[in-house]
């Protein structure tokens, strides 16, 4: 087969990824800066038999995305801010039930109905800490269009493994930016989809393979009947407030992140071998970065990017070590530094954390980040 | 010991006893759909049990289906999402009515506007009952509750005429009382291709019966008997004589193309089929 190069957006990167990783569902409610997901998918989901419903709003969007995952669809939903405030209980419910799925987080500038058509990074802080309780997330963040559509792909990868909704957390800036890339050629890229129970339906156990992930769960009307809750539960899904119980459940809900942190997190890292000075940077503001850096480069300043694409889990051990070996590190972020303190918590060597920011609505400029690069290089 | 023919569609062990009160009218509906699963014939394994939040919420758990136990007022969108992801499941949603009219009051006219196959049996007891006795959207005018200590200054919601207006294809309202009628309306709401809702009223003694001082469980039932009509019954009578009275019966029993047909059509568009 011929090389496919597509000028895609974001938002059209992510829908086209989406098909590619299997999605056969999908519901929402459209709201601006990520229409184009819902409007590709309508498009695309019923050629490939799959389902497209637009809800009556973002809570029943995320419902019906959850609904069709216990029956053995793979899922998504796309939204941005408020829509995505309006997900959190849901989104909650999906990490207790344990069910796979992927929201689209095409975040604008907040907070409430703020800059619908511009962009912003300040939801990263919601998507970690948004629902109530205690439980881990996972949340991915594209710097490109070809990004959008692997990371969309390794969402679905990462829902179907950790049995969990699993946050693509784009912005305004990368959703609607358009570029060239090569779409992947099916079988290219790894698609992951969890292995179907083959014990007897009398002995299954809806949550009690044993292991925290990779473990096979079946689709409802395949023949397991089991329970599904938002309560506290059991190995079988029954509500429970047996303390051991519980406390069975808590720790499942933790460990599978806590002790897969290697294989979740990825970061990518430019120039850090002699860096003095380290842009910490992700997603949209990323790519101003990496502008910045190159022209520093260019004056002989000893400047690297430290950029991750898995926001949460947080890259707690990468962060602290690069901290180590460096000066300074710039955190630029198009919000009003939501991840300084994340970077400040990972500090473990009084190294300087500068906040570069931006949140007007506009993109963080590279001219920006090169001065302040130049400042800490005095 | 000859078995009784519902007790294997009940999950066993540490499921039970339920939380429900004793007087309580939902067992008396868990029983109804048990009799008219197993009237239909319908295999076990192709029920989806989907419910809100809320003492009827919590029937999935008692009954050995596939179940989705969902969060307050959802249940709707969830089983939207388990019916059109697999059309051949028979979906049972249970709600109650501040579950599905208040909370979840735009997904149930969505649902039913969009003729979603879905039979939704709402238990109407009047009142927040696991909540601790709080109003609802059913409670009627004047009525007390824990929230409502001067009388309910709302007007309530009529389920039935809200769900055909919305474009429901079935709506009927039987009670716990007349337990027979009851089954037929499940059941008839069970063969139906499209949104069919039977409200089932429901009394609560513990909450609204005590806070209303309308007696023991037994007498609530009799309140029930004395207080319904038949539709028919009450075609024959004037406004006045109806004052007071709640109709019972099928107030509406049409066909639409349901939504998963619908959609299925669109799928062979767009594949140029």
């Amino acid at each position: 087969m011929s090389k496919q190069i597509k000028l895609w957006q974001g938002n059209e990167a992510c829908a086209e990824g989406a098909i590619y990783a299997g999605c056969d569902f999908f519901g929402g409610y459209p709201i601006t800066p990520s229409t184009e997901v819902a409007e590709i998918l309508a498009a695309l989901l019923p050629k490939h038999g799959g389902k497209f419903i637009q809800m009556e709003d973002e809570i029943a969007g995320i419902g019906a995305i959850l609904g069709a995952a216990a029956a053995g669809a793979k899922s998504m939903t796309s939204t941005s801010g408020p829509g995505f405030s309006l997900m959190m209980e849901l989104l909650g419910y999906g990490c207790m039930a344990e069910i796979p799925c992927v929201i689209v987080n095409v975040q604008r500038a907040g907070p409430s109905t703020g800059l619908p058509t511009k962009g912003a990074q300040a939801d990263v802080m919601q998507t970690r800490w948004g629902t109530h309780g205690d439980h881990p997330t996972i949340a991915l963040c594209p710097s490109s269009i070809e990004e959008s559509f692997k990371l969309t792909v390794k969402a679905f990868n990462l829902a179907e493994k950790f049995r969990m909704p699993v946050i693509l957390l784009l912005d305004e800036f990368i959703g609607h930016m358009r570029e060239k890339m090569e779409v992947p050629k099916p079988g290219e890229l790894e698609i992951y989809n969890h292995p179907r129970p083959k014990v007897d339906p009398k002995e299954y156990q809806h949550y009690g393979d044993g292991s925290s992930v990779g473990g096979p769960y079946a689709a409802m009307g395949s023949g397991y009947r089991f329970n599904i809750t938002g309560l506290t539960h059991d190995k079988h899904g029954f509500p429970t407030s047996r303390l051991d119980e519980i406390q069975w459940k808590m720790d499942r809900l933790r460990d599978k992140i806590d002790r897969h942190l290697a294989e979740l997190t990825e970061v990518e890292e430019e120039f850090l071998d002699d860096a003095e000075i380290v842009i910490f940077s992700y997603g949209a503001a990323a790519r101003s970065s990496q502008q910045a850096v190159r022209q520093a480069r260019a004056k002989g300043i000893k400047v690297g990017l430290l950029r991750p694409t898995t926001i949460w889990p947080f890259p707690d051990r990468i962060v602290t070590d690069v901290l180590k070996k460096c000066r300074t590190m710039l955190v630029a972020e198009i919000s009003q530094g939501q991840l300084v303190y994340e970077v400040e918590r990972c500090n473990k060597s009084n190294t300087k954390v500068v906040p570069v920011l931006r949140y007007d609505g506009e993109m963080i400029t590279p001219a920006q980040i090169l001065k302040a690069v130049e400042e800490a290089q005095k | 010991m000859k078995i009784h023919p519902a007790y294997e569609m009940l999950r066993p062990g540490k499921k039970f006893p339920n939380v429900w009160c004793p007087g309580c009218g939902h067992g008396i509906v868990q029983g109804a759909i048990i009799r008219a699963v197993e009237r239909l014939g319908i295999n076990r394994d192709e029920v989806a049990m989907v419910s809100g939040i809320g003492c009827s919420s919590r029937m999935p758990v008692y009954v050995d289906f596939n179940s989705l136990h969902t969060a307050h007022g959802r249940a709707l969108p969830f089983a939207t999402g388990v019916k059109l992801h697999n059309p051949k499941l028979h979906v049972i949603v249970i709600t109650g009515d501040g579950d599905a009219l208040a909370i979840g009051g735009n997904h149930f006219i969505h649902a039913a506007r969009r003729n979603m196959e879905l039979t939704v049996i709402l238990m109407n007891n009047n009142i927040y009952g696991m909540t601790g006795g709080q109003y609802s959207p059913t409670t009627p005018i004047g009525k007390k509750a824990s929230t409502a200590p001067y009388g309910c200054a709302e007007r309530d919601f009529d389920a039935c005429a809200l769900a055909v207006a919305a474009g429901a294809v079935f709506a009927a309202r039987g009670t716990v009382y007349n337990a027979v009628e009851l089954d037929k309306m499940i059941e008839k709401a069970l063969t139906k291709k499209g949104f069919a809702l039977v409200e089932a009223l429901s009394p609560c003694p513990t909450l609204y019966g005590r806070l209303n001082k309308e007696g023991s469980a037994v007498k609530m039932l009799q309140t029930q008997k004395a207080n319904t009509i038949n539709l028919k019954a009450a075609e024959k009578l004037t406004p006045q004589e109806l004052e007071g009275k709640v109709v019972t019966g099928v107030f509406h029993d049409g066909e639409a193309q349901p939504y998963t047909e619908v959609y299925q059509q669109i799928i062979n568009k767009a594949q140029g089929r």
